[in-house]
């Protein structure tokens, strides 16, 4: 359990560092918004990197409640735990 | 923040962006002379982002029919489709959109906008998926949102993204809504629909296509894609709008599924808010019969559109991936389309300014409509100032 929110947090930290300009600190705690200044369609298309790479769907729904890089981990888990 | 605050922070942002002094967004028109010609200010402007399609706004027979019923029926119904606004002419109406599509039946909603919230959110509730292309029009995500489903989104025109959502959903992809749109809002390309019929089949879920900017468009009488690739019977619900080439204001949904009548009974959108206008109404019943008598009307806005595109395309401007009436420039910055937008307008043509988040992927687009009743020399005069204003964009 542990295991893998690690392992998708990390994955998670790898594309962000992407988007993010490279003397930021990526931590479990940032604000994907206001830290990151991912915007709403930046975000959508980080989450369809991450779709594919963990082979899930992320309800737009679900998305609206996500702040921080904890948040998207969690929710990644959440949604890969309930699939299988 | 307050709830005050949160609109003071809307106009910052908007001061920021947009030059002061002129209306980009909802500029006042204060004459109108024809399907394509208009008054702003003290200057006259040629229409080149309307949806007129057919340029019927001005058709005699629609002008003519929606007198009739103002004089016959009055101003307006003052009522909903479910209590006292099922006039005779909504009853033809939806008739008529059934025959015209050799459908089971239709329904009349009061806009397209409703159409898309009381189809979507009608067959689909919680529990539900909605599977819609990314570059989906806002009711149709408004509409996702009412139905309370679970709202998936697939890369836009890509079918095998879309398959692979599907295949995720396992069994819940029995109880799928899946929706396209027949040439899209934005960007004017149209839907792979032959691949979405296969994958839509092999799934067992439903198909809803939005024809908004396809009807009378595509398909030797203009019924929109589904006529255009023969693929009727593969779209489940087909939605669209009488604000575009009907020219008037209004929505419909035609199926052959006997179920569709139910929506009557639970679809919020249809049931509170009051009936389109019978003067509305009449004016729709009679573009209706010109659209599908509109060969030619489709000749020449196809002869218009693949001119424009031409054109644009040989300027170096980028465009949406195919000639259509929908012509979006794509341009890197608000800024740079800011620009254009603002060029046009001072040479007196009117487009559409779409800036970010409105236009996919953080692009900025200046999209121009085509029109039936464009002439030729007219899309040789827009592209002499599309050409003039390069130099000074680009530079
Ligand atoms: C794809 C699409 N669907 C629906 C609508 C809504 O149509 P209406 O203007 O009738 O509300 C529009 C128009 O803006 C549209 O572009």
């Amino acid at each position: 359990m542990t295991t893998d929110y690690n392992n998708i947090l990390s994955r998670l930290c790898f594309h962000l560092k992407q988007l993010a300009s490279p003397d930021v600190v990526i931590v479990p705690e940032t604000d994907l918004i206001n830290e990151l200044a991912i915007d709403s369609v930046k975000l959508l298309s980080l989450v369809m990197e991450i779709e594919d790479e963990f082979d899930i769907s992320v309800p737009l729904n679900v998305l609206a409640d996500v702040q921080t890089v904890h948040d998207l981990a969690n929710l990644i888990q959440h949604i890969k735990s309930t699939k299988q | 923040m307050s709830l005050l605050d949160k609109l003071d922070a809307v106009a910052a942002a908007r001061k920021a962006l947009l030059p002061e002094g002129i209306d980009v967004f909802g500029m006042p028109i204060e004459e109108v002379y024809s399907a394509t010609e208009a008054r702003v200010g003290d200057r006259r402007i040629l229409f080149l982002g309307t949806n007129n399609y057919l340029g019927l706004t001005f058709a005699p027979e629609c002008l003519k029919a929606a007198h009739e019923a103002l004089d016959k029926e009055g101003t307006g119904t003052t009522g909903s489709r479910m209590a006292n606004g099922s006039y005779s002419g909504h009853r033809a109406l939806e008739r008529e959109f059934a025959e015209f599509y050799h459908c089971h039946s239709g329904i009349v909603f009061t806009t397209g906008y409703q159409a898309n919230l009381a189809m979507i959110s009608g067959l689909a509730g919680a529990g539900d998926v909605v599977l819609i292309d990314g570059d989906s029009h806002a009711s149709i995500y408004d509409g996702c949102r009412l139905s309370g489903a679970e709202i998936i989104r697939f890369r836009h025109n890509d079918v095998a993204d879309m398959e692979k959502r599907l295949r995720r959903l396992g069994e819940r992809s029995k109880s799928t809504l899946i929706v396209a749109e027949g040439i899209y809002s934005m960007l004017g390309d149209q839907a792979p629909l032959a691949e979405i019929v296969r994958v839509k089949n092999a799934y067992n879920s439903i198909l809803l296509l939005d024809e908004a900017h396809s009807l009378g468009v595509l398909g030797k009488t203009g019924q929109g894609l589904v006529e255009e690739t023969g693929l009727i019977d593969g779209v489940d619900f087909i939605t669209g709008t009488f604000s575009k080439s009907l020219g008037s204001i209004g929505g419909y949904c035609v199926s052959n599924h006997p179920q569709l009548d139910q929506l009557r009974y639970i679809s919020r959108p249809y049931i509170f808010t009051a009936s389109p206008s019978p003067a509305t109404i009449a004016s729709a019943r009679a573009a209706l019969r010109l659209l599908r008598d509109g060969t030619e009307l489709r000749r020449q806005l196809w002869q218009n559109s693949r001119q424009l595109y031409a054109r644009l395309d040989a300027l170096g401007y980028q465009l949406g991936p195919q000639p259509g009436p929908v012509i979006a420039n794509i341009l890197d910055s608000p800024q740079q389309a800011l620009m254009l937008w603002k060029g046009l307008l001072d040479h007196g043509i009117y487009v559409n300014l779409i800036l970010p988040p409105a236009a996919p992927e953080g692009k900025a687009l200046v999209r121009c409509s085509v029109s039936a009743a464009h002439t030729s020399e007219q899309m040789d005069h827009v592209g002499n100032v599309f050409a003039e204003l390069r130099k000074s964009i680009f530079q």
